[in-house]
C-alpha cells in the first residue's frame, strides 16, 4: 500500500478566481523521501494542507496510509507529524516546554519517544531552558522537527523546512532526514531551493499549480534533451550579452560561477563556430565545455517548454 | 509638497478600497451622532414615582397636579401600603415616593411651615438627584406662587432621603458598570485575540493537525481569562469596599456566583468574536467596536435605558451587561436575593448558550 | 581595470550593541560606484542590523558610516533621499494597481509630473507588463512583484540600492530575469548592495562579504575567496567559515 495517494485533486481560491492545484495526481511509497520543488505560488502549501486534511479539495481524492482525508481525518490528525512553513513554535516557550506540550498534546511523553529525537534534541538539550523565540533559525527548524516526531508519525508533512536558514543548517537538516528516511518513516517535504532536490528519493517539479515532471533526479536530469554546456570568461556580463546576441543558442543564462547554454544544433562544428562568434566580440580567455544539468537546469527547460521556448518566461 | 500630495492620493485609494474600514469610519459618527442627540439623554422622563397623600388638601393637591402634569414623573395611583411601595423600590418599580403629611395645608397656613418627604432611589445617583431636583423645582415653584399673594413667606421644606446611597455616592453608580466593563474586556477582547493569535502564528495548524479536540483548544484558552477575571472582580471589590467606603450589601457567596455567570457569558462572547476574526487586529476592533461600544451605551451604565426610543430599549436586551449591571446593582447596592435576579439570570444563562453553540458550529476544523 | 572609482559606501568600525549583546562588531568596508556587493551570513549574523544602519534606519553604536556622501550619524534622513530599498517581505502596496505603485514611489522620490509619466511608461514596456498596467499588484505573480518592486525601488537613479533577499521563492528563471536587471542598473552606475541566501548568487557579485557573529570574516571576489580556501564553489568557502560560528550555536 502507498503511503500517499492523490488522485487528480484540484483546489481553487477565492471561489474559483485563483486556481491553486491543478489536476495533480501521485503516489509515494511507504518509507520514502519525496520532494516538492517550486517556487511560491507553485501549490506546495496548498497541497500540504489537503493531506494534512486541513483544507478540503474541489475536486479528487488523496489518501494518507490507507485512509480518506475527507472521511476519515480523524485518524489521518493522529498518525502524521507536520511542520507547516512557518516555524509554529510557541515563541514564549522554552525548548522543552514547546517539546512537553507538543507531546501531549499528541498523548505521549517525551520519555516515552525520547530515542525518537535523540538524534537531533541531542543539538538542542544545552539550550532546553531558552525560549524558542530567543533561538537561530537552524535551532528553531530543529526544534520544530522534533515536535512533529515527537509521537512516532508515520508520515512527515515538512512545508518548506529549510527557508530563509543558512546553508550549513540545511545540509544537517537534510542528513537528519536522511536518518528519519532510514528508521522507515514516510517523509514529504518541499523546497524553493533547487539544490537540495538531489537528496530526494523521487522529485516533484512543480509550477502554477500543475507538475511539471516527476521522477527520481538522476532520471529527470537524464531526460534533459539537448547538451548543456558550462561557459566562462573574466567578463560574465559581457559574456552574456554577447551571448544573446548569437542566433544558435537556445537558451542561457548564468549559473554561478558559469553561463549555461544550449544550443539549437549542437556538435563540435556548432561550439567552434559560437566560440568564433564570441571571439569577434573580443572575447577572449573562454572556456566552453559540456556540464551535467542541474535540477534547477531541468526546471528552466520545463518552462521554457510551456511558453513555447521563449527563455526567461513569466509564471 | 510634491511628495505630501503623492502620499495623500495614495492614502485615498486605499481608504476607499478598504470597504469595512469605510463603513465604520463613516458609520461610528452617525452612529453616535444619531445616539447622542436623539436617544441617549440624562434627562429623565417619565419615571414612575408614587405620592403618599395624607393630607389630601387643598395645597397637597395642588403640588400634585403640577407634578402629574410634567412629563417627568408617572404617578402610579395603585401602590398604598408602606410595605408595597418599599418593595416597589426594591424590584425598581418605583423611583421615587414623595409623601405629604395629614396637615400640610393647615401647617402651611397657620405655622407658615410645612414638611414634604421625599425618598429618591439613589442607586444611580444621578437619577437619585435629578429626581429630587425636579420635584424641588415644582414644590419651590408651588411655593413662590403662593408668596405672591400673602403677607407673610411660607416655606416647604423637603425632607429627602436617598435610598441606597444615602451620601450619593458616584461610586455605587460606577462600580457595578466598572466589573461589567472590565469582565467584557478581558474575556471577549483578550480571549478573541489569544485564539485569533494561535492561526496568526500558524501554531494553530499544528494543533489542528493532531489528536487534541479543538473543543479543548479552546476551553483551554477560557480558562485563564476566567480565573483573571475573577481576580479582577476581588481586587474590585476590595477597593470599593476599603477605599471607596461601598459597603456590599447583599451576599457576596450570590456575587460571585452571578459574576462567574457573566464571565462566562464574556468568554462564550469572546470564542463567538474568535471565529469571526482573522486577524488579532480584526479580533481587537471587532471586540472593541461591535462589544464595547454597544456595552456602554445600551447596558444602562451610563445612560438610563428608559429614556431611550423604542428600537434603542429591545436592542439593550441583547446585550449582556444589560443584564449584569441590573443583577449586580440588586445585588450589591440593594442587597437582595436571588429571588430578584432569577429572571435577568435565566437570560444570561440562555445567552450563553447561544453564543457557545454558535461558536463551536463556527469553529473550523479545517483552515477554510 | 579598476581604476579609483567613487566610494560610495564606507564604514570603519561600524558597531551596534543592544545591551549586552553585540549585533555588528566593528565591520570596516568601501563600496564602490557601480558595484555589485554581496553580504552573505546566516539568519542572526547581523547582516540585516548592518543594513538598517547603511539605511539610516537605526543609529550605530559606534564606529563611522557614510552612505552616498552623508554621514549616517548626523543625516540619516538625507540618506534616505539617495538610496532605493527593496526586501523580501515588503515592496509594494498590494491594493494598489501597477501603475499606482509606480507613481506613489516616483512622486515620494520627488521626481516631476512629466517624470513620473515617464518613468511610468518606460518601467511598464521594459517589464513586459503592459497589459496589467492598471491590475492590482496583488493579483501579479511572485515573479513579477519582485521585478516590478526592484525597478520602483531605482526609479529615481539612487546611487545606492539595497536589497534584502530579493529573490527569496521565486522561480530560477525569474531569478535570472532578476539579475539581469540588476547587471543593467550596475552599468548605469547604480551600486547594489544585496544579501542572499542563494549561494550561485554570490558568483554574481563583484565582491562578496561574509559575515559570522556579527563580524566579517572574510570580503573579496568570489574567484579570490574560492582560491584562498582551496575550494570551487561558495557554498564550500561557506562551510569552512560557519564552522568556527559560535553564535548560530550548531
Amino acid at each position: 500500500m502507498n503511503a500517499i495517494t492523490v488522485d487528480h485533486i484540484t483546489k481553487t481560491y477565492n471561489k474559483g478566481a485563483t486556481l491553486a492545484v491543478d489536476d495533480i495526481s501521485f503516489s509515494i511509497g511507504a518509507g520514502e523521501l519525496f520532494g516538492l520543488i517550486g517556487p511560491d505560488g507553485a501549490g506546495k502549501t496548498t497541497i500540504f494542507r489537503i493531506l494534512t486534511t486541513l483544507l478540503l479539495a474541489d475536486k479528487g481524492t488523496a489518501t494518507v496510509v490507507g485512509n480518506d482525508v475527507v472521511k476519515d481525518f480523524h485518524r489521518i490528525r493522529g498518525i502524521v507529524g507536520y511542520m507547516p512553513g512557518k516555524f509554529s513554535l510557541y515563541q514564549d516557550l522554552t525548548v522543552e516546554e514547546n517539546l512537553n506540550f507538543f507531546a501531549t498534546v499528541f498523548g505521549t511523553t517525551v520519555k516515552e519517544n525520547y530515542d525518537q529525537i535523540k538524534d537531533i534534541y541531542g543539538m538542542l538539550e544545552p539550550f532546553k531552558d531558552r525560549r524558542a523565540g530567543k533561538l537561530s533559525g537552524g535551532m528553531k527548524q530543529k526544534l520544530a522537527l522534533c515536535c512533529a516526531l515527537i509521537h512516532k508519525p508515520e508520515v512527515l508533512f515538512l512545508d518548506e523546512p529549510t527557508t530563509g536558514v543558512d546553508v550549513v543548517s540545511r545540509k544537517e537538516f537534510w542528513e537528519m532526514l536522511k536518518r528519519l528516511k532510514a528508521q522507515g518513516i514516510t517523509i514529504m517535504v518541499s523546497t524553493s531551493y533547487m539544490d537540495e532536490a538531489t537528496l530526494c528519493d523521487r522529485i516533484a517539479l512543480m509550477l502554477g499549480g500543475k507538475i511539471l515532471s516527476m521522477d527520481t533526479p538522476p532520471n529527470i536530469i537524464k531526460a534533459y534533451p539537448e547538451k548543456l554546456y558550462a561557459i566562462k570568461s573574466p567578463n560574465m556580463h559581457k559574456l552574456l550579452k554577447d551571448l544573446r546576441t548569437n542566433e544558435d543558442i537556445l537558451n542561457c543564462y548564468a549559473a554561478g560561477e558559469y553561463i549555461h547554454l544550449s544550443l539549437k544544433n549542437s556538435g563540435k562544428q556548432n561550439e567552434d563556430l559560437l566560440l568564433k562568434h564570441l571571439q569577434d566580440k573580443g572575447e577572449t580567455d573562454l572556456i566552453l565545455k559540456e556540464t551535467i544539468p542541474t535540477v534547477e537546469d531541468c526546471f528552466i527547460r520545463l518552462l521554457g517548454k510551456q511558453d513555447g521556448n521563449k527563455e526567461g518566461s513569466s509564471n | 509638497m510634491k511628495q505630501f500630495f503623492a502620499f495623500v492620493t495614495k492614502e485615498f485609494s486605499h481608504v476607499f478600497r478598504d470597504r469595512k474600514t469605510l463603513l465604520m469610519l463613516f458609520g461610528v459618527p452617525i452612529v453616535q451622532i444619531v445616539l447622542f442627540g436623539f436617544a441617549l439623554t440624562n434627562e429623565i422622563k417619565n419615571s414612575n414615582i408614587v405620592i403618599v397623600d395624607n393630607a389630601k388638601d387643598l395645597a397637597s393637591q395642588q403640588i400634585i397636579t403640577k407634578i402629574a402634569s410634567t412629563d417627568y414623573f408617572k404617578i402610579r395611583k395603585d401602590l398604598m401600603s408602606a410595605s408595597q411601595i418599599d418593595a416597589a423600590f426594591k424590584s425598581g418599580d418605583i423611583k421615587m415616593a414623595i409623601v405629604f403629611p395629614e396637615n400640610f395645608y393647615t401647617d402651611l397656613l397657620h405655622t407658615n411651615k410645612a414638611q414634604i418627604q421625599v425618598i429618591a432611589d439613589a442607586s444611580d445617583p444621578n437619577t437619585g438627584t435629578t429626581l429630587t431636583n425636579y420635584v424641588t423645582g415644582i414644590i419651590a415653584a408651588y411655593q413662590a406662587q403662593l408668596n405672591a399673594t400673602i403677607p407673610i413667606p411660607e416655606q416647604i421644606n423637603i425632607s429627602t432621603r436617598m435610598l441606597y446611597n444615602p451620601d450619593l455616592k458616584g461610586a455605587p453608580n460606577f462600580v457595578p458598570g466598572v466589573i461589567a466593563m472590565v469582565m467584557l474586556l478581558i474575556c471577549v477582547m483578550m480571549t478573541s485575540i489569544s485564539i485569533v493569535r494561535e492561526k496568526e502564528l500558524g501554531t494553530m495548524e499544528v494543533l489542528l493537525v493532531s489528536p487534541f479536540k479543538p473543543l479543548y483548544v479552546i476551553l483551554a484558552k477560557a480558562v485563564p481569562y476566567l480565573v483573571l477575571s475573577l481576580i479582577n472582580l476581588t481586587v474590585i471589590l476590595l477597593l470599593s469596599v476599603f477605599a471607596l467606603d461601598l459597603p456590599i450589601k447583599g451576599s457576596i457567596l450570590l456575587l460571585y456566583a452571578v459574576s462567574t455567570m457573566y464571565i462566562i457569558t464574556s468568554l462564550s462572547l469572546g470564542l463567538l468574536v474568535s471565529t469571526g476574526a482573522k486577524s488579532q487586529y480584526g479580533a481587537m476592533t471587532l471586540s472593541l467596536v461591535g462589544m464595547m461600544l454597544p456595552t456602554m451605551m445600551l447596558s444602562g451604565y451610563i445612560f438610563p435605558i428608559e429614556n431611550m426610543p423604542l428600537v434603542l430599549r429591545i436592542l439593550s436586551n441583547v446585550v449582556p451587561a444589560k443584564w449584569f449591571y441590573l443583577i449586580i446593582k440588586d445585588v450589591m447596592l440593594k442587597g437582595l436575593g436571588f429571588s430578584y435576579i432569577w429572571k435577568e439570570t435565566l437570560i444570561l444563562f440562555g445567552m450563553t448558550v447561544f453564543f457557545l453553540t454558535l461558536s463551536l458550529r463556527n469553529f473550523k476544523t479545517r483552515l477554510e | 581595470m579598476e581604476t579609483k572609482k567613487e566610494v560610495v559606501i564606507r564604514t570603519k568600525d561600524l558597531t551596534k550593541r543592544f545591551g549586552d549583546f553585540v549585533a555588528v562588531d566593528k565591520i570596516t568596508f568601501d563600496v564602490h560606484k557601480g558595484e555589485i556587493f554581496g553580504f552573505l551570513g546566516a539568519n542572526g549574523a547581523g547582516k540585516t542590523t548592518a543594513m538598517r544602519m547603511l539605511c539610516g534606519l537605526s543609529r550605530p553604536t559606534s564606529g563611522e558610516a557614510m552612505v552616498a556622501g552623508v554621514d549616517v550619524y548626523h543625516k540619516p534622513e538625507e540618506i534616505k533621499r539617495n538610496i532605493g530599498y527593496m526586501s523580501q517581505k515588503f515592496s509594494l502596496y498590494e491594493d494598489l494597481t501597477v501603475l499606482e505603485n509606480i507613481k506613489f514611489y516616483a512622486g515620494i522620490y520627488g521626481l516631476t509630473d512629466k517624470q513620473i509619466k515617464d518613468k511610468s511608461e518606460e518601467l511598464v514596456e521594459k517589464l513586459g507588463l503592459q497589459n496589467q498596467a492598471k491590475v492590482l499588484v496583488s493579483l501579479l505573480p511572485l515573479g513579477w512583484r519582485q521585478k516590478l518592486a526592484f525597478s520602483v525601488a531605482i526609479v529615481h537613479q539612487p546611487k545606492v540600492v539595497f536589497l534584502d533577499e530579493p529573490t527569496g521563492g521565486v522561480d530560477p528563471s525569474t531569478r535570472k530575469q532578476f539579475w539581469d536587471m540588476i547587471y543593467d542598473a550596475s552599468e548605469q552606475g547604480i551600486t547594489i548592495f544585496v544579501t542572499t541566501h542563494y549561494l550561485d548568487e554570490a558568483e554574481y557579485c563583484d565582491r562578496i562579504c561574509i559575515m559570522v557573529d556579527g563580524s566579517i570574516k572574510a570580503l573579496d571576489t568570489p574567484y579570490l575567496l574560492k582560491q584562498k580556501y582551496g575550494v570551487d564553489n561558495i557554498t564550500d568557502v561557506f562551510y569552512q567559515l560557519a564552522r568556527t560560528a559560535k553564535r548560530s550555536d550548531n
